[in-house]
């Protein structure tokens, strides 16, 4: 799988979880500072993602993953 | 030193007769039921299969994100409370948010989310279960979430007294602003717990009606054919003002909170009191509190809920309290039961009675029982002048609820 394309998959969780507009999700932009992911909410991308992806996100590294690119970067690394 | 009057400014609900208070008062002076049959596949197992769905789905009014976080009770205590809230005209009269107050409350609080979430933990494990499982289904939901769409910081409060829950915060209401706690107070009561476990629990006492072939029907209060009460879901609520604080910023006023009366029957946990005595104290120390005559209370809207015992230990209590002057009416005959809400609600109906001057009607009142001794607006709205009204609520754990409104 590309980065683009788990952006893209990124993208639909966060518009079915948060409402955050797919056009605004890049990797550059902060989960919480740039698309208003409140900690709860991160909770459910964090499962979500894991659902879609087939990937484990354990909970100690969802604290690094403040960016849609770094979150692209660990699921393209276990993936 | 003199109590402060407290009146009411703002009206909001949501119920199975309209999304509004306009329409759904429009449909109870037309005597229209609210009561439908239940299509969901999960009610063909039911002995109870029919129930007062909303008018108005909540996913037409907030939006999806939004909604994927609040139980639906959570939901719709929010729409009323912002439908009370505009109207009351506060929106942006710079009211002073610590002066501000809310006592919203629910008879059941968030069962729907427990029961779904616990079905995700058996299916999927509890990783799936959602983060929002908790703020949802915690009784104070409701009334935290009102407070922060309005921004109250003088308290939020939860009352929970079953189907008395409603009346008993606005009771509450009346005493935070009595007490000089807040000028303003959005009080009312919410409920959504139309689901199978509910149902079935409530059948299993057997305290619903079973008149699954004519569900407008079945919410009969005070008719002979009366078999149990017809399961609501719905919000209201109101907003409370001190009178001086409304007068001041000229705000519409649609009638005084002019008393209230709680008490409780030690008696039974379920039962109530073989002679209505809880109920029968509670309807004089809400008169006594209001400082009103008797007979100025033309109009009572009846907890009447449509069961066998309740509905006939009400009427002794309202006679052997007030007399035999006052017209009754039965709104759950249209709205059916909406447990926590229904106090609400009915005091809204009340407050509409003053306003207009007309006892909504009592549908399905087509064999009355003999121990019906009062006058009851049956079948059709009836025209009267309306100094002051009572509204009673009643609820499982022995709650005796009377609130007094009178003509502003």
């Amino acid at each position: 799988m590309t980065r683009d394309e788990i952006t893209a998959g990124l993208a639909e969780i966060l518009e079915e979880v948060a409402g955050v507009n797919p056009d605004d999700v890049a990797e550059g932009k902060s989960f919480t500072d740039d698309l208003d992911v409140d900690s709860l909410s991160m909770v459910e991308v964090v499962v979500a993602a894991e659902e879609k992806f087939g990937v484990k996100i354990p909970d100690n590294e969802v604290q690094n993953l403040k960016t849609v690119g770094d979150a692209v970067s660990y699921i393209a690394a276990q993936s | 030193m003199s109590l402060p009057d407290v009146v009411v400014t703002g009206l909001g609900a949501t119920t199975p007769l309209g999304g509004d208070v306009a329409s759904t008062w429009d449909a109870m002076l037309a005597g229209r039921s609210g009561v439908s049959a239940l299509t969901q596949e999960w009610a063909g197992q039911l002995s109870v299969r029919i129930a007062a769905q909303l008018a108005v789905e909540p996913s037409e009014v907030l939006e999806r994100v939004k909604l994927r976080r609040l139980d639906r009770s959570e939901a719709i205590a929010i729409i009323a409370a912002q439908q009370a809230w505009a109207d009351a005209g506060l929106a942006d009269s710079g009211l002073d948010p610590e002066r501000l107050a809310v006592s919203v409350g629910s008879g059941i609080g968030g069962a729907t989310t427990l029961l779904a979430q616990d079905d995700i933990l058996e299916a999927s494990g509890p990783r799936r279960v959602s983060p929002h499982t908790v703020p949802m289904l915690m009784p104070n939901g409701p009334a935290a979430w009102v407070g922060l769409e309005l921004g109250a910081k003088a308290g939020v409060h939860s009352v929970a007294s079953a189907c008395a829950t409603g009346a008993e915060a606005i009771a509450l209401g009346l005493d935070i602003i009595r007490a000089g706690r807040a000028d303003v107070v959005v009080a009312g009561g919410t409920e959504a717990v139309i689901h199978p476990l509910p149902i079935a629990g409530f059948a299993s006492m057997r305290a619903m009606s079973t008149r699954n072939d004519e569900p407008e029907r079945a919410s009969r209060p005070w008719d002979k054919g009366r078999d149990g009460f017809v399961l609501g879901e719905g919000a209201g609520v109101v907003v409370l003002e001190r009178a001086d604080h409304a007068a001041a910023r000229g705000a519409r006023v649609y009638a005084r909170l002019a008393g209230a009366g709680i008490t409780s029957d030690a008696y039974d946990i379920v039962q109530p009191h073989a002679e209505g005595e809880g109920a029968i104290r509670a309807i004089a120390k809400a008169i006594a509190d209001a400082d009103v005559a008797k007979t100025d209370i033309r109009h009572v809207n009846a907890h009447a809920t449509s069961t066998p015992v309740g509905d006939m230990l009400e009427i002794g209590a309202l006679h052997k309290a007030l007399g035999d002057h006052p017209v009754l009416s039965a709104t759950k005959s249209m709205t059916g039961h909406l447990l926590g809400a229904a106090g609400a609600l009915e005091s809204i109906a009340a407050i509409l009675a003053i306003r207009d001057s007309v006892v909504p009607p009592t549908i399905n009142l087509d064999d009355p029982d003999e121990g019906l001794t009062m006058d009851v607006a049956a079948h059709k709205a009836r025209h009267l002048e309306i100094p002051a009204a009572l509204n009673n609520a009643f609820g499982f754990g022995g709650h005796n609820v009377a609130l007094v409104f009178t003509r502003a």
